[in-house]
C-alpha cells in the first residue's frame, strides 16, 4: 500500500534568507505559478523570519509580504498559501492582516524549548479559521523524549501538526528517526523540516517519511538559508522511486526550478565552508550571511564568529550576537 | 529625621518580591502593606519573616489604609484595569509595573519628571526601561527615522505572565520607542534563550538616522551619558561594546545603521543575577515610586 506526505514549498519563505528578503511580486507570481502547476499543495510566503521580520536586525523587505502573499494567493489555483509567525517577532495582528490578504494555513514556530509562547497565536489561528501547524525550531538541541513533551504543548494548543525543524542542519538520520518516534504518539501528525548544511536534506527527509512523518518542507533549487533546504524537485523524484504519494509533478517542478528560480537566485546555496561549518556547530542557518557580511566588515573569519555563536547556545533569531561575537572577535585581534 | 512615605505593594508574586526587598532599602520609604491573593504565596512569607504587614485581600487591604501614599502594582495587567480606578479615587499615587498601560509610559531617565504628578504611570516593559533611554539619548543628536530593540531574556527568567501575553510586550515597547524615545517608527522584538547557565539580559539597540550624516561622537557621547543616567538607579545596566556604525540596505535606500548592545545584570539580592529584565523594572518603579512619594510630602507640607 502506497502511502502519503504532504509537501509545503518554502521557495517564497525560507529562500527569502538568500534573497536578502527582497523578492519583487513577479518572481513571487512566476514561482507560485511553477509549484501550483507542480502540483505543490502547500506554498508558504513571508519574510524569512516569519511575517514582521523585516527589520534592521533580520533585513528589511523591499516588497512588504502582505502584497506578496496576496499576489501568490491571486495566482495559485489548487495551492494553499500558508505564512511564517514567529511569537516575539510577528503578532497576532500581523496574522490577521495576512489572514486579510489571502493567507489560508499558519506555521506558528517557536525555539524547540519554548513552545509555551504559542499559545495565544494558535487561539488566534483558531479564531481566524487557519490550520495551524506547529513548528519546533533548533531541534537538534533537545533530547526527543523532551522535544516530545514540547510537540505535545503545541498540539494541546490545537496544532495540526507539529514539525522538528532542523534549523541548524545539524542532525544526521538517526537524530530525525528518534525525534520523529519520540513524537509521533504524541501529536495529530509530525513534519520535518530539513537543511542541507552537512549535505543530508533529501536524505534526512527520507529518514523521516520513512519513520512517520507526514508532512515535509522543500525550496526549488533547495534555495533556502545556510547550504539551503531540500529541494522540492528532488523529493518529487525521490518520493515517486519509494512509492510515496506526493502529487508532485517531477518534469514541471524541475523546469520552474530551471527557468525560474535558478535565473533569480543570487548564489546557488551549497554546503561550502561557512555552511557545513553552521551545521557542525549547530547554529541557526540563516547566520550564514550576516556572519559573512560582519566578518568581512570587521575582518574576521566568518567560521569562527559561528563556532562561538554555537558555543554560546544562540537560539533563532539572535542575528544582534553576531554583531556581538564580531566585536568582540576583532577586538581581541587587535589586542593580539 | 524626616518622617517616611508609607507605600504598599500589590502583587507577591516574583516583581513585587523583589520590589519589596529594594524599597525596604529606600530610608525615605515605610512599606506598610505587602498584600496579594494567593494564601500559599512564598512571596507573603518572606515579607512576613521581614516584619512587613501582609495582606491576601488583595487590593482592599490597601485601600483600607489612608495613610498609603504610593501604590506598587505589580500583579496583572487584568487585575490592574480593575485596580486603577479604585487607587485613584482613593487619591493614591500608582507606579504601574503591569503591561497595562493605563497611565503615561514612564522611564526615569528619561521622561519622569513630565509625569510626577500623573496619578497613575506605567513602566512600560523590561526591554523598553533597557531600550527607550537609548533612543532618546540618539533621537537628541541624531533624529530618529526608525528604531529597533532586540531584547534576548534567559528563559529561566520569563513567567507566565510573559509567555501568555509575549505580543503585549512586542506592541507596548514598540510605541514607547515611539512616544517617549521620539523615533518617527518603532519597532520591537523579544527571543528567550533556554541556555544554561542562564545568559544575562541582553539588548540590542538598532537606528536609523533621518539624515545620513551622523556625527558618531556625538553619538557616543550622548549614550554614555544616557547609560551612565540609568545606571545610577539601575547599577547592572552597562554597554556591551562601544556603540558601532553599519550601512543597510531599507525602504529609503541604504542608510547608516547606530547599533547599540547593552547588558543588564540583576542586583542578584533576591532574583538571581540573569534576571537583569525583572530587576530593571523594579529598580525602575523604586525610583520612581520614591519621587513621586517625595514629590507627595513636598506637596503636603506646603499645603
Amino acid at each position: 500500500m502506497s502511502r502519503r506526505v504532504r509537501v509545503t514549498d518554502t521557495t517564497l519563505r525560507d529562500g527569502s534568507h538568500p534573497m536578502r528578503h527582497r523578492y519583487l511580486p513577479e518572481q513571487v507570481e512566476a514561482i507560485v505559478r511553477g509549484l501550483d502547476g507542480g502540483g505543490v499543495p502547500v506554498i508558504e510566503v513571508s519574510h524569512g523570519d516569519g511575517l514582521g521580520g523585516s527589520s534592521l536586525q533580520y533585513g528589511m523587505s523591499a516588497t512588504s509580504e502582505l502584497e506578496l502573499i496576496e499576489r501568490a494567493r491571486r495566482v495559485a489555483q489548487r495551492a494553499r498559501i500558508a505564512v511564517l509567525l514567529l511569537p516575539g517577532v510577528g503578532t497576532r495582528r500581523d496574522l490577521a492582516a495576512a489572514v486579510e490578504h489571502g493567507a489560508q494555513a499558519v506555521r506558528i514556530a517557536t525555539h524547540c524549548t519554548e513552545a509555551d509562547i504559542s499559545e495565544q497565536h494558535f487561539a488566534v489561528a483558531a479564531e481566524l479559521g487557519l490550520d495551524a501547524i506547529g513548528f519546533l525550531m533548533m531541534a537538534h538541541m533537545l533530547a526527543p523524549d523532551v522535544l516530545a513533551e514540547q510537540a505535545a504543548l503545541m498540539a494541546s494548543y490545537g496544532a495540526s501538526c507539529v514539525y522538528i525543524v532542523d534549523s541548524a542542519g545539524a542532525m544526521v538520520p538517526d537524530d530525525v528517526r528518534r525525534r520523529v518516534e519520540a513524537i509521533l504518539p504524541r501529536v495529530p501528525a509530525v513534519g520535518f523540516h530539513a537543511h542541507n548544511n552537512l549535505g543530508l536534506a533529501i536524505g534526512n527527509t527520507v529518514a523521516a517519511v520513512e519513520t512517520g512523518a507526514a508532512q515535509i518542507d522543500g525550496c526549488l533549487r533547495g534555495l533556502g538559508a545556510g547550504a539551503g533546504n531540500a529541494a522540492t524537485e528532488l523529493l518529487a523524484a525521490v518520493l515517486d522511486r519509494m512509492d510515496v504519494e506526493s502529487g508532485l509533478d517531477v518534469f514541471s517542478l524541475s523546469d520552474a526550478a530551471e527557468h525560474v528560480v535558478k535565473p533569480v537566485m543570487p548564489f546557488q546555496p551549497f554546503p561550502d565552508r561557512e555552511s557545513l561549518t553552521i551545521g557542525y556547530a549547530g547554529v541557526y542557518s540563516t547566520f550564514l550571511l550576516h556572519a559573512k557580511r560582519h566578518g568581512k566588515r570587521l575582518g574576521i573569519d566568518p567560521r569562527e564568529i559561528l563556532i562561538e555563536l554555537g558555543r554560546r547556545r544562540a537560539v533563532a533569531g539572535q542575528e544582534d550576537w553576531i554583531v556581538d561575537v564580531a566585536l568582540e572577535l576583532a577586538s581581541a585581534a587587535t589586542q593580539r | 529625621m524626616r518622617e517616611q512615605v508609607k507605600v504598599a505593594v500589590l502583587g507577591t508574586g516574583n516583581i513585587g518580591t523583589d520590589l519589596l526587598f529594594k524599597l525596604r532599602r529606600r530610608p525615605s520609604l515605610e512599606v506598610a502593606m505587602f498584600a496579594g491573593v494567593d494564601p500559599a504565596s512564598t512571596g507573603i512569607a518572606r515579607a512576613t519573616a521581614l516584619c512587613v504587614p501582609t495582606s491576601t485581600d488583595g487590593i482592599d487591604a490597601i485601600l483600607a489604609d489612608d495613610e498609603i501614599v504610593v501604590v506598587f502594582d505589580a500583579s496583572s495587567a487584568k487585575a490592574h484595569r480593575r485596580h486603577a480606578p479604585l487607587l485613584e479615587d482613593a487619591g493614591k499615587l500608582t507606579v504601574d509595573l503591569t503591561p497595562a498601560a493605563i497611565g503615561p509610559l514612564v522611564v526615569p531617565a528619561v521622561n519622569l519628571d513630565e509625569h510626577l504628578d500623573a496619578p497613575n504611570v506605567n513602566l512600560i516593559t523590561c526591554g523598553g526601561q533597557a531600550t527607550v533611554p537609548i533612543v532618546r539619548a540618539l533621537h537628541e543628536v541624531a533624529p530618529l527615522r526608525y528604531a529597533e530593540m532586540v531584547s534576548t531574556i534567559s528563559s529561566a527568567s520569563a513567567g507566565p505572565g510573559t509567555r501568555q501575553n509575549i505580543d503585549e510586550f512586542t506592541y507596548t515597547t514598540a510605541r514607547a520607542l515611539e512616544r517617549v524615545g521620539g523615533a518617527a517608527h518603532g519597532k520591537a522584538i523579544i527571543i528567550l534563550n533556554p541556555a544554561d547557565p542562564p545568559i544575562l539580559m541582553a539588548n540590542t539597540v538598532m537606528a536609523i538616522p533621518e539624515s545620513p550624516d551622523v556625527d558618531e561622537e556625538a553619538i557616543r557621547d550622548a549614550v554614555n551619558r544616557m547609560v551612565a543616567g540609568v545606571a545610577d538607579y539601575v547599577p547592572g545596566y552597562r554597554l556591551k561594546a562601544p556603540v558601532s556604525l553599519d550601512e543597510q540596505e531599507t525602504p529609503w535606500g541604504r542608510m547608516p545603521v547606530i547599533i547599540v548592545l547593552l547588558q543588564v545584570e540583576g542586583a542578584g539580592e533576591f532574583l538571581p543575577k540573569y534576571a537583569g529584565n525583572l530587576d530593571i523594572m523594579t529598580s525602575a518603579a523604586a525610583r520612581v515610586g520614591e519621587l513621586m512619594a517625595l514629590g507627595a510630602a513636598r506637596h503636603e507640607a506646603a499645603s
